[in-house]
């Protein structure tokens, strides 16, 4: 490989892009013309206040919440409309939300290997295999036939993360990972995802932790009342907050 | 009290005929109430209106208005319901293929009817179930029908199973309307034949006739306590 193609995959364009996107809740202006691109291997956190659309911002990429005007495009591709179109985009989007969502009713391996089997149409052998190393990975192989109710949360979330990861998705959405989570538990969730974003993965993560916005973002975005505030490298933006609202934030949150 | 032995097999044969109409509109109405239900909750909306139509007409009239139709409405567009005349069904279920349609009749008021009450026992389990659970599915990549047969319908089961069963027993009660629409011989038809034609005191004929009801609705419901009971354990 010479060193043109090098450079030709860093300029290459970005995986995820938002552009002028608009969202209303009713009379809420939950996302008020955002833009933001997320380029291959890049991990940007989105931090804010609550209710200041970062949230929202997170669910639109893979289409759980529908924009009201401006355009998602995902690898290239415009987000599709509802159907099997999105149905695949989604499964190439891998999504971890703060409650876990866990299916009850499905041991953590079957919680893993669902999506393999019925959407990849893997073979049930093969997804249980790459599903149980996903689980050691995680940390939780010896977990493998309980169902999530008898995990903790941060057993879960790590379950969770490992269910995304075995869609071998191509990006992976964080909404609020360890906001849920006992304080004690917190950790061990971040370091799968700090392993996560080591290994290239392409991440587009909210929280509110701002040690892992520190060591393991490459860029940090902040939102405020729907706006796009901020986006700047984390020493940049933690050191030196240019708006008056993330300065403001960043008191409140830091001095304590 | 004597009438209810020596007439024991007026009795039995009513309680069979409406045995059989309860089974055969249990049947049909949770088969359509589950398409009716699998439309309300569906992602197109046209799909949605046509299931909220449906849901909203059956369940706000009246069960005899709707056999006012089945009995007087279809003979006069010229059907008989012959499409019910299901070949092997009609062996066991005598009544489902004779000429006089009144029992397809019954049958099609019952079902349409009770569908609806069924849709919002169904739906109601799914609401039940977590949004996130359906979330964490769609983000996965299932499609709409996936999702219900792998993650929610399995889940939304426990707690459907309950009300569903009011629903039916529910259902085998307005059964006693039949006899009025044209049906003979059902268990509410029964007292009529015994007291008017067979000149019998009432009070004994109607407790043979009640009995003839709990001895259906009865054990219904307390399978139902056992269930939720077990769900109460397992929880």
């Amino acid at each position: 490989m010479t060193t043109g193609t090098v450079d030709d995959v860093t300029t290459s364009e970005p995986l995820i892009v938002l552009e002028s996107v608009n969202k209303w809740f009713g009379p809420l202006h939950v996302l008020d013309n955002v833009s933001l691109s997320v380029g291959r291997g890049e991990v940007v956190v989105v931090i804010g206040p609550s209710g200041s659309g970062k949230s929202t911002l997170c669910r639109t990429i893979n289409r759980l919440e529908p924009i009201t005007s401006g355009s998602i495009t995902f690898d290239g591709q415009p987000l599709p409309a509802e159907g099997r179109a999105l149905a695949k985009l989604r499964s190439e989007v891998g999504m971890v939300f703060q409650s876990f969502n866990l299916f009850a009713h499905k041991t953590i391996l079957q919680n893993v290997t669902l999506g393999p089997i019925k959407v990849r149409r893997e073979k049930p052998a093969a997804a249980r295999e790459r599903g149980l190393a996903l689980l050691d990975r995680v940390g939780i192989a010896n977990q493998a036939d309980k169902f999530p109710a008898q995990l903790s949360g941060g057993q879960q979330q790590r379950v969770a993360i490992a269910r995304a990861l075995a869609m071998q998705p191509k990006a992976m959405l964080f909404d609020e990972p360890t906001s849920a989570l006992d304080p004690e538990m917190v950790g061990e969730v971040l370091d799968v995802m700090t392993s996560l974003a080591r290994e290239g993965m392409t991440m587009v993560v909210v929280t509110h932790e701002m040690g892992f916005a520190r060591h393991a973002a490459n860029r940090v975005v902040f939102m405020a009342d729907g706006q796009l505030v901020e986006d700047a490298p984390p020493t940049e933006f933690f050191a030196n907050p240019r708006s008056e609202r993330a300065k403001d934030f960043l008191s409140k949150i830091l001095t304590h | 009290m004597s009438v209810l032995i020596d007439k024991f097999d007026v009795f039995a044969s009513g309680f069979w005929l409406t045995l059989q109409i309860c089974f055969l509109a249990a049947i049909g109405a949770l088969i359509l109430g589950s398409v009716v239900a699998v439309l309300r909750i569906s992602p197109v909306p046209p799909l949605r209106a046509v299931g909220t139509a449906y849901v909203n007409i059956f369940r706000n009239l009246p069960l005899t208005i709707v056999m006012f139709f089945a009995a007087f409405g279809l003979p006069a567009l010229g059907s008989n319901a012959d499409f019910l005349r299901i070949p092997g069904l009609d062996i066991v279920f005598s009544r489902l293929g004779t000429d006089l349609p009144y029992f397809r009749f019954g049958l099609i008021a019952l079902t349409l009817y009770t569908a609806a009450f069924v849709c919002e026992a169904l739906r109601s389990g799914v609401n039940a179930v977590p949004a996130g659970q359906a979330e964490a599915a769609r983000s996965l990549g299932l499609t709409f029908t996936q999702n219900l047969r792998y993650v929610v319908l399995p889940q939304s089961w426990a707690a459907s199973v309950v009300p569903l069963g009011s629903v039916i027993i529910a259902m085998i009660k307005n059964s006693a309307l039949i006899g009025f629409f044209g049906v003979v011989g059902d268990l509410s038809a029964t007292a009529d034949q015994l007291t008017s034609a067979g000149g019998e005191p009432f009070i004994p004929v109607a407790i043979g006739i009640s009995i003839g009801y709990l001895i259906m609705t009865v054990p219904l419901g307390m399978l139902l306590d056992r269930i939720e009971q077990r769900q109460a354990v397992a929880r």
